[in-house]
C-alpha cells in the first residue's frame, strides 16, 4: 500500500494501481475512451489525462502506476482545456448526424461533448469521406464515425483473438478496417458483434431488421410468430433503467403481444428440443466409436469460425441446428400442420441477444423447400427500438405468460443463455438417458463461471465423461489444437463465442457497467433453480411433440427437420 | 518464389514483421497479397495486422511500380513555389492520382514530404534525375523524353525478336 494525494484528497492505493483506478477509487470520474478494463493500457487518445506535479507534460491517468506520494491533480484549467479540445477536434471530424444516429442518448462522444460544455464548432476542417460497409447480412461498418478509439480492434484481436479488423494508414487518413478494405462478409469475421459492444459511437452497429418485421405484423396475410432466446429477459430490463440482473420475461412477452405478433413462444422450449437430439447424438457418438470430442453448435459465431479456420474439423460439431432455428423448423412443419396454415403463411422472428443470428437465419442450410426456417431476427436493442415506437411502457406492464406448445420450458433451458449451460443441462439428459436415474446435484459448479475453458469429468455409470466449455471463441485455439495433434482427451466441448456467452452476446444493451455479465448470468441460473422441471427430458410439450410428430430423438423425422450440415468456408473465402 | 526469406526468421516471432515485409519488398518491388498472408501464417499475426503495418509506413507498397518513378515535392518551399499546380498537371496528364501507376505501367506518380533541394523549388524527381524550378509548362516536355525512351526500346526489343 502506498499514499498519494488526488486533487487535495489523501488516497491509499496498492502499487501497479493506474492514476484512473485510484481516483476511481475515492469517487473522482475521469473520462476514458480507448481505455479497456483488464487490457495492458494503450494511452492513445489522451481524455484521461491529469497534472501530476513534478511532471512536464499531461499525464495520461489511464497508463501511468501511481508512486508513494505523488500529487495529482484531475480539474486544473489546462487539464480541462485539454480535455475539451480533443472532444473538439473529434466532434470536428464526425458527421454529427446525431439526431438521425441509431446511437443517439447511448453514444460516449456525445456525452463528452456534454461534460465538457462544448457549445460551438472551433474548428472547421477536411472530413473524412468512407464508404459504410453492408457487405455482412449482421453488422454495419461505418468508419465516417469512428474515432480511432481502438476498442474494437483490441477486442477482436486480444480477446476474441480473431483480428479482422485493425487501424490501416496514418495520420489523416488512419482507419480501422478490414485487410485490403474488404467486406466484413468476407473478411475473418465471426460477425460476433462484441466490437459493437465496446463501440463509443456507431462506427460499429448491427444491421437492422425492423422494417421488415413490422411490415410482417401489418401484413394480413402473414401468421407472426415471434420466440425470444434466453438471455434477452435478463437483459432487456437494463434499456429500462431497472437493476442488473432483472428477469423481465412476463412484460417481455405483454410487450411482445401488444406489439401484434399472433403468437409469443420461447425459444427455451427449442433448447429443450436442442438437448434431446444433441445428449442423443452424443450418447451415439460415445458408445459408436463416433467422432470424438463433440462441439456444440448452437453458437452461430462458433460453428462460423470452425467453418472458416478449421473445416476439416467439422464432423467434431454436433448436427443439431441452433434452438431457435429448431423452434423456427418446428413451426413451418409440425405446428403449421397443426394450425391449418401452409409453411409461407408462417412469419418466424427470432429476438435474440446475438447479431450473427442474423447472419446464421439467412444461411442456405437452414431452410427447407427454400422456405428460411427463421424469417428475421431481432437484437436485444432493436427490440426495444420497436417497444419505444409502438408507445409500449415497459416498466408498467402487466406480466404475461409464453403461448403453448411452443413456449413451455425446463430449468435447463434458461441456462442456455450463459457460458456452460448448454453443457450443464445437456449432462442433466444424457446422465438419465445412460442410468435411468436423475442427476441428484443440479448444479455442476466445475462449467459455471467465468474462465476462459472450463473441465469437468462426470462419472456416469462407471463410465468418465469429460467435457470441456470454452468460454469466448479467444479461447477456443488451444482445444483445437489438442484435437489436431490427437492429444484431446475431452468427449463433448461446448464453446460459446462471446465472453460469458449468449448472455453478453453483441445483441445486447450497450453500457459499459461492470458485473454486467456476471448478474446477467445470476439471472438465469436463479430461473433455473425456481422451476418445477430442470431437466430437458421432462418438458411435457417436448415429449408430446416427439409423440405426435418426431417419433423419438435422431430419428429420421428429428433429422430431416432439426439437423443441418456445415460448409468450408475457407475454400470459399480463399477463392 | 519468396518462400525462402523466412528461413532466417523464427516462426511465430512477431518482432519479424518489419524485416520480413522488407524483404518480400526486395524481391517483387512491392507487397503481393499472397505474400503477406503468408508472413501472416508463419509469425501468426492476423493479416489485418501485417496490412496495418504495411500502410502504415511509406517505404512499403502493395502496388507494383512503374518503370519510371516520379516524386512530386509537396515539402513547404515547394509547396509557396506552386508544388500543388505541379501535381495537379502531373495527375492530368498521366490520368493518375497520386500514389497510382499508370495503366501501361510506365509512370508511378508519387508525393515526397521533402527532397532537400529547396533552392530550386519547385522540384520533381524521376528515377535518378531532378528537375528544379519546374513549371506546368513544362511537364509534357518532361514525360515525352520518358516516352520517347520506352518506344525506342520495345522498338529495339522488336527487331532483336524478329532476328
Amino acid at each position: 500500500m502506498l499514499e498519494l494525494t488526488i486533487n487535495n484528497i489523501k488516497v491509499k492505493a496498492e502499487e501497479g494501481m493506474t492514476i484512473l483506478d485510484a481516483a476511481k477509487s475515492v469517487g473522482i470520474n475521469i473520462p476514458t475512451l480507448c481505455h479497456m478494463k483488464d487490457l495492458f493500457p494503450t494511452g492513445a487518445c489522451r481524455i484521461c489525462v491529469v497534472e501530476v506535479d513534478g511532471m512536464r507534460g499531461l499525464t495520461p491517468s489511464c497508463a501511468y502506476p501511481v508512486t508513494e506520494g505523488m500529487k495529482v491533480q484531475t480539474n486544473t484549467p489546462r487539464v480541462r482545456i485539454a480535455r475539451k479540445t480533443i472532444v473538439e477536434l473529434l466532434i470536428e471530424n464526425h458527421p454529427q448526424d446525431c439526431l438521425v444516429c441509431v446511437r443517439n442518448k447511448n453514444c460516449e462522444l456525445q456525452d463528452l461533448s456534454e461534460t465538457y460544455n462544448v457549445r460551438e464548432h472551433r474548428y472547421c476542417g477536411e472530413k473524412k469521406d468512407h464508404a459504410i460497409d453492408i457487405s455482412s447480412a449482421s453488422m454495419e461498418r461505418d468508419p465516417a464515425k469512428c474515432i480511432l478509439c481502438g476498442r474494437c480492434v483490441r477486442t477482436c484481436g486480444e480477446i476474441q483473438k480473431i483480428g479482422a479488423i485493425d487501424f490501416t494508414n496514418r495520420g489523416f487518413y488512419s482507419t480501422v478496417t478490414t485487410p485490403y478494405n474488404i467486406g466484413l462478409n468476407v473478411s475473418d469475421c465471426i460477425l460476433c458483434g462484441q466490437c459493437i459492444l465496446v463501440c463509443p459511437t456507431a462506427a460499429l452497429r448491427e444491421k437492422s431488421s425492423s422494417k421488415e418485421v413490422m411490415n410482417a405484423i401489418t401484413d394480413k396475410t402473414k401468421f407472426t410468430v415471434v420466440q425470444v432466446a434466453p438471455a434477452v429477459r435478463a437483459s432487456i430490463g437494463e434499456e429500462y433503467n431497472l437493476p442488473l440482473g432483472t428477469n423481465a420475461t412476463g412484460q417481455l412477452v405483454t410487450g411482445l403481444k401488444r406489439l401484434g405478433f399472433d403468437r409469443v413462444f420461447d425459444t427455451n422450449f427449442a433448447a429443450d428440443l436442442t438437448i434431446m437430439e444433441e445428449a442423443t447424438e452424443l450418447i451415439h457418438r460415445v458408445s459408436n466409436n463416433g467422432t470424438l470430442p463433440m462441439f456444440t453448435s448452437c453458437c452461430p459465431g462458433w460453428v462460423k469460425y470452425i467453418e472458416q479456420n478449421s473445416p476439416e474439423l467439422l464432423p467434431h460439431v454436433s448436427t443439431c441446428k441452433s434452438p431457435h432455428e429448431m423452434e423456427g423448423a418446428v413451426l413451418k412443419s409440425y405446428y403449421a400442420k397443426k394450425m391449418g396454415l401452409k409453411p409461407e403463411e408462417i412469419y418466424v422472428v427470432s429476438i435474440m441477444p446475438c447479431t450473427v443470428k442474423k447472419f446464421e437465419s439467412g444461411r442456405a442450410e437452414l431452410s427447407q423447400d427454400k422456405l428460411q426456417d427463421v424469417d428475421a431476427v431481432l437484437t436485444t436493442r432493436e427490440l426495444v427500438r420497436l417497444f419505444k415506437a409502438a408507445g409500449i411502457d415497459f416498466n408498467d406492464l402487466p406480466e404475461d405468460k409464453f403461448d403453448n406448445p411452443l413456449g413451455d420450458s425446463t430449468g435447463a433451458a434458461a441456462i442456455f443463455g450463459t457460458s456452460g449451460g448448454v453443457m450443464e443441462a445437456a449432462l442433466r439428459t444424457a446422465y438419465f438417458k445412460l442410468t435411468g436415474t436423475e442427476l441428484d446435484n443440479l448444479a455442476l459448479e466445475d462449467v459455471r463461471g467465468n474462465d476462459g475453458l472450463k473441465a469437468s469429468t462426470i462419472d456416469i455409470n462407471g463410465l468418465e465423461v469429460r467435457v470441456a466449455v470454452v468460454n469466448g471463441i479467444g479461447n477456443v485455439g488451444p482445444v483445437l489444437d489438442e484435437i489436431k495433434n490427437g492429444t484431446s482427451k475431452y468427449h463433448f466441448v461446448e464453446v460459446m463465442a462471446c465472453p460469458g456467452g449468449c448472455i453478453n452476446g453483441g445483441g445486447q444493451p450497450i453500457h459499459q457497467k461492470p458485473e454486467k455479465v456476471k448478474k446477467r448470468v445470476q439471472a438465469l441460473y436463479e430461473i433455473d433453480s425456481k422451476m418445477k422441471n430442470r431437466r430437458s427430458h421432462e418438458n411435457e410439450s417436448v415429449q408430446k411433440l416427439y409423440k405426435e410428430f418426431l417419433i423419438e430423438p435422431n430419428s429420421h423425422v428429428a433429422h430431416e427437420v432439426l439437423h443441418t450440415t456445415y460448409v468450408d468456408r475457407k475454400k470459399i473465402l480463399n477463392n | 518464389m519468396h518462400n525462402h526469406i523466412f528461413e532466417k526468421y523464427v516462426p511465430g516471432d512477431r518482432s519479424s514483421l518489419i524485416a520480413l515485409l522488407q524483404d518480400v519488398q526486395e524481391i517483387y518491388g512491392y507487397l503481393p497479397q499472397e505474400a503477406l498472408k503468408d508472413i501472416s501464417e508463419f509469425i501468426k499475426v492476423p493479416l489485418s495486422g501485417i496490412y496495418g503495418v504495411a500502410t502504415f509506413y511509406n517505404q512499403f507498397r502493395l502496388k507494383p511500380l512503374g518503370k519510371n518513378v516520379i516524386r512530386v515535392c509537396r515539402g513547404t518551399a515547394c509547396h509557396v513555389k506552386n508544388s500543388a499546380n505541379i501535381l495537379m498537371a502531373l495527375e492530368m496528364e498521366l490520368g493518375v492520382k497520386a500514389g497510382d501507376t499508370t495503366r501501361d505501367k510506365l509512370f508511378t506518380l508519387e508525393t515526397v514530404a521533402c527532397i532537400g533541394a529547396c533552392s530550386i523549388a519547385p522540384v520533381v524527381n524521376i528515377n535518378q534525375e531532378y528537375f528544379g524550378r519546374v513549371t506546368v509548362k513544362e511537364i509534357p516536355k518532361i514525360l515525352k523524353k520518358y516516352r520517347q525512351e520506352e518506344a525506342l526500346k520495345s522498338k529495339s526489343e522488336q527487331s532483336v525478336s524478329v532476328e
